[in-house]
């Protein structure tokens, strides 16, 4: 492992990976690599968590599709310096601000999304000129496997390399010092990336999760709660069965509105998902026993299982839990006090709508606020009221495939930001750069000091240009 | 009376800050007009106490009133201007462009205050390093705590003081204290801690913020060259490497020159021009000027003279070398060639000891300075545009200044801080908003654009469409929605039949790509015989994953 970081290092030091021309062909040829096989990538994704293609193709190939073009598209953009004006005190110098890559990274993905997970942040680690180490879940072993198998046939491994394997690898690994470390998982294992880092004084970014609500207002018209619904229930059991970070944890809605939408949800499950255990379709499974478990104890609890107000049945063999509705379960069950992660739904009535705002901000900060109102001032309440890493008015995880908007979290749901040019900006270095000229020189710069000299930097300072010129001609009285 | 005289353990650490969580909580702290009044009466605080703050930094360093203002009261005065003028713009939502994969919708990116925020600061620039960092957490709508240098002591009382009087105590607070306060404060949850130090301090702070999952902004140190190229004027470079090292609070400044990489021939004009510059502004007894700050205290002091006094090093003094403790004053030094491996070479030397280095040619003091660990700042002096394209190019740090000292701090529109053991995170001018701002993406969506393409039940066609969709490219979209997709096909096709070219592509030499083609061959062979063995391994595993979907 050692030699792998060390022969990183030499690639990175010989400069190879800083051109343009060699980020472009390792984008290219990440391209190639999803295009190429695409079959293998559905096929262990469908063995890892039992994905549908449709949603193998939109989670995650087709992420990293579009993340890819949009780099390619953009890089030429990003890697220029920014010109930034200096006073005109200094003229003629100028400022710039330019990009350099930090150098060897690290990233841990996570096994929800294993393939897009990580390749979206090495592409971001490749765009910026960095090489790389990409250690995958495995708690997702086909697309691990597929993935150190796959990726040194197409991308240069002298400088990107995956390294598979348990904890203890990732241990050994955050041993090493790293120019950035990032990270996608669950904030226990982020601090402890994060104690690891502050040895070596590496930055690091964390995506975390937490428990993402959705608030649902009243609606003016029924097509509007019924699309309302739609989106709902495809954030909350879409995405890998709710084992996403982004995915939709509980739902906020007003009492007299509860049965209605609950009625509405209902429906759009047996349209989207069957009828029961045994005909459920186009839903991930749950990637381990262990995560089973850990999810059926949530029902375990004789007053959460008295909530349940739809679906409740698991299926232990297959990993399967049915998409389940829970109505007001206990708020200090366990359910509603940590991250859910998996299927179940616990919908909480509240009197009035907006004491929803109070009720997130009794709660760690999650990574989205899910909204579904036509109130322009209630929006604009839950925007300056709450905090969370992102906000998503009338839609549910849309704002994952928005190049233009940073993605993470804030507080528990983690720190720093990715996706399109956030991606390059993570793992870059903004090095700001002075042009000085050896002309003029300005002698109140230097000591020995005089009252003259005091006097012409307190106007310089003041930009006072015109009070300048006169102290220099000697007409400016103090 | 009682109370000043509490000692401040984790107790008392963890009231501060839950009072100032109320406040933050209260949503005080967030409206523009409680940031422009706190930030209007500090700036009023700097203008009205300057006489005292001129004191204290004497008291402190002996720092010649004309570097205090122009290093510490105006930079200060000129940050709060900055941030009065611009803070309505700062905190205005940025609009962003959405793309047809989320048609019809609009999208933002708001700024919202991190919550109760840590500002621990350092003894060189004791009120600028303290206040700076103040200012863009109170624009940045925090609740904040300052603790400043015990080593700075008359500094610190004077902040503690002042802010108690101007600023509202309700939301920003001083405290004072050493290594078991800053402890007591440490262990407590904050949503940003900004640290200026040293970087073993530094490795402790972001432990501590681990905890927590704090974000941190460390603005640490480090060695940072300055190179001269025989080709430049040489007065103007001595003056402003002079004015980089012994007018930057004698040496005892982060971005501070801390050594000169020079070719051999050209070390002994630059010497002696070097020689009389320091003449020209602190006279012929340089012990005597009263234009250069002191040491800050007799441990560093100590430390100082160590590091002239090493056995290696000694002997390599060609300019200065002269102490007084009593003073605590070290003349202006410079040594030539000292070995590498010297304790001066080694560390920081944060202090008005300059060596150079001398190389055969000036691109090789490239390498020299990326052997060491990577600094908050490079300077270059060069006439030449390649030399300095290279030097741009390939020496990180920080930030650089070509052909002067210091200066990129005094331009709010550059980020200043580190990289790699100089730190990480940035500030100065909107850096310093961003800094103690959690950036908070905001998308709107209307209901109308429902396309099923999102929803199961999955078909193929939907997934056709979805493909379309992603690409964002209306023409597929258009393609895809009519039914036409069989285009898109041609188009992946047309993709992988061009692969023989893009293969070539891949940034490989042919030797590893025939490694590469060798592997892959191996694999499949080796895939092969183990499908042979197991009657089908593949097969197995997707019989089972077909039962498992129904």
């Amino acid at each position: 492992m050692e030699g792998s970081i060390a022969e990183l290092r030499e690639t990175f030091t010989s400069g190879r990976t800083k051109s343009v021309e060699w980020r472009k062909k390792q984008l290219k040829a990440l391209l190639d690599l999803i295009n190429e096989n695409e079959d293998k990538i559905f096929h262990a994704l469908h063995q890892d968590l039992g994905k549908h293609p449709a949603e193998s193709y939109r989670d995650e190939i087709g992420v990293i599709q579009k993340s890819v073009d949009f780099t390619l598209s953009c890089l030429d953009k990003w890697v220029a310096p920014n010109k930034e004006n200096c006073l005109l005190f200094f003229f003629p110098a100028k400022g710039e601000v330019l990009s350099e890559p930090l150098g060897v990274v690290l990233i841990f993905s996570s096994w929800n999304f294993p393939i897009s997970l990580a390749l979206d942040p090495l592409i971001g680690a490749i765009s910026a000129g960095n090489t790389a180490v990409l250690k995958p879940s495995e708690l997702s072993p086909a697309c691990m496997s597929f993935l150190s198998e796959t990726v040194p046939l197409y991308l240069d491994n002298k400088a990107i390399k995956i390294i598979g394997g348990g904890a203890d690898v990732g241990q050994r690994l955050l041993e090493l010092k790293w120019d950035k470390i990032f990270f996608t998982g669950s904030p226990r294992v982020g601090s402890l990336v994060m104690t690891a880092a502050a040895k070596h004084l590496t930055p690091v970014t964390l995506e975390l999760g937490g428990k993402c609500p959705v608030i649902v207002d009243n609606f003016s018209s029924p097509s509007k709660s019924k699309a309302a619904a739609k989106r709902i229930v495809g954030g909350k059991w879409g995405p890998c069965t709710g084992q996403a970070c982004i995915a939709i944890d509980y739902l906020l809605v007003e009492e007299k509105s509860a049965s209605n939408l609950i009625e509405s949800l209902k429906k759009t499950i047996k349209r989207f998902y069957g009828e029961n255990l045994k005909d459920l379709k186009n839903l991930s499974r749950i990637v381990n026993k262990h995560h089973f478990e850990r999810i059926s104890n949530f029902l375990k609890d004789p007053q959460v299982a008295a909530s349940i107000v739809y679906g409740g049945s698991v299926n232990e063999e297959k990993l399967i839990i049915e998409p389940t509705i829970l109505l007001d379960p206990p708020l200090d069950s366990d359910i509603m006090t940590e991250e859910i992660f998996g299927p179940l739904l616990p919908i909480i009535t509240l009197k009035n709508i907006e004491e929803s705002i109070e009720f997130i901000n009794s709660k760690p900060k999650p990574l989205v606020i899910y909204a579904f109102t036509e109130n322009e001032t209630f929006k604009k309440r839950i925007l300056s009221e709450t905090s969370s890493g992102t906000v998503t008015f009338n839609d549910v995880m849309m704002q994952f495939i928005c190049d233009a908007l940073p993605f993470g979290g804030v507080g528990q749901s983690g720190y720093g930001r990715y996706h399109g040019k956030y991606s390059f900006d993570t793992f870059s270095h903004e090095k700001a750069v002075f042009h000085g000229a050896f002309f003029p020189e300005i002698e109140p710069r230097y000591p020995p000091w005089n009252d003259f000299k005091l006097l012409f930097l307190k106007l310089a300072y003041r930009l006072d240009y015109f009070g300048l010129i006169l102290h220099m001609l000697g007409l400016k009285r103090p | 009376m009682e109370e000043t005289k509490q000692k401040f353990d984790v107790d008392s650490a963890a009231i501060l800050v839950k009072d100032l969580r109320r406040t933050f909580n209260s949503g005080k702290t967030k409206s523009y007009d409680w940031r422009i009044s706190q930030l209007e009466s500090i700036s009023k605080m700097i203008e009205e106490k300057e006489r005292d703050i001129f004191k204290a930094l004497k008291e402190d360093l002996a720092k010649p009133e004309f570097e205090a203002f122009a290093a510490e009261i105006s930079m200060t005065k000129s940050s709060c201007k900055l941030a009065l003028q611009e803070l309505k713009q700062w905190m205005m939502p940025k609009k962003v462009e959405t793309s047809m994969t989320t048609y019809p919708s609009s999208a933002e990116i708001v700024s919202e205050p991190l919550g109760v925020v840590l500002v621990i600061s350092t003894w060189n620039y004791p009120f600028l390093l303290s206040l700076d960092p103040v200012i863009g957490a109170i624009a940045a709508g925090n609740a904040v705590v300052l603790k400043p240098s015990e080593i700075a002591p008359a500094t610190s009382s004077l902040l503690a003081k002042l802010l108690g009087q101007y600023a509202d105590k309700s939301a920003i607070r001083v405290v004072e204290g050493a290594v078991p306060e800053t402890s007591a404060l440490l262990e407590q949850k904050w949503d940003k801690i900004f640290f200026t130090g040293g970087a073993r301090v530094g490795r402790i702070v972001m432990a501590a913020a681990a905890k927590h999952l704090t974000p941190v902004t460390l603005e640490l140190g480090g060695k940072c060259p300055a190179v001269v190229d025989p080709n430049v004027d040489l007065e103007v470079a001595a003056r402003r490497i002079v004015a980089g090292k012994w007018v930057a609070n004698n040496g005892q400044a982060c971005i501070g020159v801390d050594y000169v990489i020079t070719t051999k021939e050209f070390a002994p004009k630059l010497i002696d021009a070097l020689r009389s510059v320091l003449e020209e502004f602190f006279g012929k007894d340089p012990m005597k000027s009263k234009d250069r700050a002191r040491i800050i205290n007799s441990f560093h002091f100590k430390r100082l003279v160590n590091l002239m006094d090493d056995n290696k090093v000694f002997d390599k003094i060609v300019v200065g070398g002269g102490r007084d403790e009593s003073k605590l004053q070290i003349a202006p030094t410079i040594l030539l060639d000292v070995p590498e491996d010297s304790s001066i070479m080694q560390e920081e030397i944060f202090g008005p000891l300059l060596p150079i280095m001398t190389v055969e040619k000036v691109e090789d003091s490239f390498d020299m300075i990326n052997a060491k660990p990577k600094a908050l700042a490079a300077y270059l002096f060069s006439d030449d545009e390649q030399i300095k394209t290279k030097f741009v190019q390939n020496v990180s740090a920080g930030g650089m200044v070509i052909n002067d000292t210091i200066l990129h701090v005094t331009v709010s529109t550059l980020p200043f801080g580190g990289v790699g053991e100089s730190g990480m995170g940035s500030y100065h001018g909107e850096y310093s908003f961003d800094c103690f701002s959690h950036k908070k993406s905001v998308l709107y969506r209307s209901f109308a654009g429902e396309s099923p393409t999102r929803y199961p039940p999955y078909t193929p066609q939907k997934q056709k469409q979805l493909k379309a969709f992603m690409s964002g490219d209306i023409f597929n979209i258009v393609l895809a929605l009519l039914g036409w997709v069989e285009k898109d096909r041609e188009r992946a096709q047309a993709r992988s039949g061009n692969k023989g070219k893009n293969v070539k592509d891949d940034g490989l030499t042919p030797e590893q790509r025939r490694e590469r083609d060798a592997k892959a061959l191996q694999e499949k062979a080796a895939k092969k015989a183990a499908q042979a063995a197991s009657g089908g391994n593949n097969a197995g595993g997707g019989g089972k994953d077909s039962k498992n979907k129904k």
